[in-house]
């Protein structure tokens, strides 16, 4: 189980949102909505814990995520506005790395299956300097056929994504809410994704 | 807006109190100051080797003391604000690393006033003279640091943990300065150590650094004052106090 | 566990040094600029051999400090940038582990080149060779030291306008000791005494800075990322 309590945002001295809070079962969706810059990145890196909070607390399980990091950071797998790829490195070695990092040891066929799956298997072996801004989307989003963690937490999934890949990408989200995942997400397209529950979160500036 | 400025009440009701304190402390800077020079220059006798030059070291050690007194105490706020997340430490470190850099610079001008009629030359890397000049780089990183970070919570964060490295850092570095002196110099220039502690040097030198305790006091509360408002302009406490136009 | 830890470290290593692989020029950039600023010296001094040789353990040692803080911008600006630090900072293992990784790549890159043609540069300032020996060794038990403070002011400085010339101001003093150390052991050689206690307290403050500086850095990094 996933929770947030009562949290607030300040960004120098502008308060973005106050009193947000949720709770998220397995099998859950929670889409995060609201106009540009009103917090909804910030408030996603608050749930990973890149964020303090100015009030409040996020919790996994019963334990708050800065007091227990150990266990949290392992289930949790974030993809955030940056695709955190390195220019120099291939498509494939960039997925490998990650998954490692991530304390996840895949060869690199399951890291092609991965790319594959996402339709970009072509690319393996390029530079992630050459790929275009949808592509470079696409190789850090392969992550989520490799990783094994519980919560997921995408911000912006779905942008510079062709339909193609909107359609498998929604597939993969639904699966692995069918599988007992959780997935917080912030997106401005209108994507159907099947889960257990699915909830809305409207931060008001 | 509404929030609830929790962490924000301290600052609110610490205001007032700072402004009250000020004169106080203020004024008995002035007085001890007074006392302290008064000491220095009238009673304390005249030395038999230095003549009257070595009275600046009334002034000379106790801004020494200060500048790494204030150093330790900045440090110690930063790591309350850096720990317990407390505003008002952090923003009281901020505000001390100015006179901890002004008596550096005191320390600093009056050493080499000193050394001119000592040794005949306005500089010598004398190890606390060497040291004092360090201490100036690591307040002016600190300030560097937090007035180049926008957002004041990271300027607070990083600043601390600067302060922090820095303190562990600072024996480090007089040890190293202190051996580096003795080898390539000698010990022949030893700075600090009056020839003869007579009893009024060391009163007119306690009057001095009390006077400078209590003005550093007084500066860090003016600042840490200025900060506040600075800060937290969109608090209630602060539109509440300019729009009713008292202090 | 530990294997998870000991894979992730490993990882982090690789990845840094293929990535300087791939850009072999940022290496030759530091070497170059230890190089010239060296070079500079006798220029503006005189070519007087025994001039040169009293003062290269200090011109050298502050070329090779200098030459570590103008690469220090490298270590995590990208990182930044990109992506990866935060990925990095998510990740399960200690990142005071991870960030030991980065900065062990970052001085393989840029300090080793240095240490290792440290005496040829030597050879032009007419140190003996025992001096020589003297100015290697001490620039491996250093420059660690080096990298590792460093690290911590370019992660407090990650972002920051001026950084680049911030972190110049943060870590040069820190570096002093470092300094004292490193140019008194080859000026102790040179004058036919034992470098031991100087090298000892270098290699001291190497320890010292191995434990506490991933610490520091570690929380300089979240600081930033926030």
């Amino acid at each position: 189980m996933f929770m947030a309590q009562d949290l607030a945002c300040l960004r120098g001295d502008r308060l973005l949102f106050k009193n947000v809070g949720f709770e998220l079962k397995a099998g859950g969706l929670l889409y995060v909505l609201g106009e540009n810059g009103c917090g909804k990145s910030s408030l996603l890196r608050m749930l990973c814990g890149l964020l303090m909070p100015e009030q409040g607390a996020v919790f996994w399980g019963n334990k708050k995520i800065k007091e227990d990091a150990e266990s949290y950071l392992p289930n949790l797998t974030y993809i955030g506005h940056l695709n955190g790829l390195k220019d120099d490195l291939t498509a494939l070695e960039n997925l490998q790395i990650s998954a490692r990092l991530a304390g996840n040891d895949v060869s690199s066929k399951q890291a092609l299956a991965a790319l594959t799956a996402i339709g970009i298997a072509r690319c393996a072996n390029l530079p992630v300097r050459v790929l275009s801004q949808g592509q470079k989307r696409r190789v850090a989003l392969a992550m989520l056929w490799l990783t094994q963690s519980q919560l997921w937490i995408l911000d912006e999934p779905f942008a510079a994504l062709d339909v193609a890949s909107t359609e498998v990408l929604a597939s993969r989200l639904g699966e692995h809410m069918s599988n007992g995942g959780m997935t917080i997400i912030t997106t401005h397209q209108d994507v159907s994704i099947s889960a257990l529950t699915t909830q809305t979160l409207r931060l008001s500036a | 807006m509404n929030i609830k400025w929790f962490k924000y009440s301290s600052p609110q009701t610490f205001y007032p109190l700072a402004g009250k304190m000020i004169p106080w402390f203020a004024w008995l800077a002035v007085v001890l100051a007074i006392a302290g020079l008064y000491v220095s220059f009238a009673i304390a006798p005249t030395d038999f080797q230095q003549g009257e030059a070595y009275r600046i070291i009334f002034v000379h050690v106790p801004a020494a003391w200060m500048s790494m007194f204030i150093y330790i105490v900045m440090a110690v706020w930063a790591a309350i604000g850096l720990g317990l997340n407390a505003r008002l430490s952090a923003m009281m470190a901020q505000a001390l690393a100015p006179t901890g850099a002004i008596f550096t610079l005191l320390a600093l001008v009056t050493g080499s006033l000193w050394g001119k009629p000592m040794w005949g030359a306005w500089w010598v890397w004398d190890a606390r003279l060497t040291s004092e000049l360090i201490l100036l780089f690591l307040y002016l990183g600190f300030m560097a640091l937090q007035s180049s970070i926008d957002d004041p919570r990271r300027a607070d964060r990083a600043g601390a943990l600067l302060a922090l490295v820095g303190v562990v850092n600072v024996p480090i570095i007089y040890f190293s300065v202190k051996w580096w002196n003795t080898l390539h110099q000698g010990s022949t220039i030893n700075m600090g150590v009056a020839p003869k502690m007579a009893m009024t040097m060391l009163l007119g030198m306690l009057l001095m650094a009390l006077a400078f305790w209590m003005y550093s006091i007084a500066a860090a509360l003016m600042r840490v004052r200025c900060i506040m408002l600075e800060r937290e302009r969109s608090a209630d406490w602060v539109k509440e106090l300019s729009a009713g136009g008292k202090s | 566990m530990k294997t998870a830890w000991t894979n992730a470290w490993l990882t982090v290593l690789k990845r840094d040094l293929l990535l300087a692989l791939r850009r072999r020029s940022d290496i030759a950039t530091t070497l170059f600029f230890f190089v010239i600023v060296s070079s500079l010296f006798p220029l503006g001094i005189g070519p007087e051999p025994a001039v040169l040789s009293s003062i290269a353990p200090g011109v050298l040692w502050v070329a090779a400090l200098l030459a570590g803080m103008i690469s220090l911008s490298r270590l995590f600006s990208a990182d930044f940038t990109d992506g990866t630090l935060e990925q990095m900072l998510l990740a399960p293992e200690p990142l005071a582990l991870l960030v030991t990784a980065k900065i062990l790549a970052h001085w393989l890159v840029c300090g080793l080149p240095v240490v290792l043609l440290a005496p040829l540069i030597g050879l032009q300032y007419a140190l003996p060779n025992e001096a020589l020996l003297v100015l290697v060794y001490s620039l491996l038990l250093g420059t660690p030291t080096l990298s590792l403070i460093g690290a911590i002011g370019a992660a407090l400085t990650l972002g920051v306008r001026g950084s680049g010339l911030l972190v110049a101001l943060l870590v040069l003093p820190l570096y002093i000791p470092a300094l004292i150390f490193g140019a008194g052991a080859v000026a102790a050689s040179q004058h036919g005494m034992s470098a031991q206690a100087h090298l000892s307290l270098l290699a001291a403050c190497s320890l010292l800075s191995l434990v506490l500086a991933p610490l520091a850095t570690a929380a300089a990094l979240r600081i930033s990322v926030e």
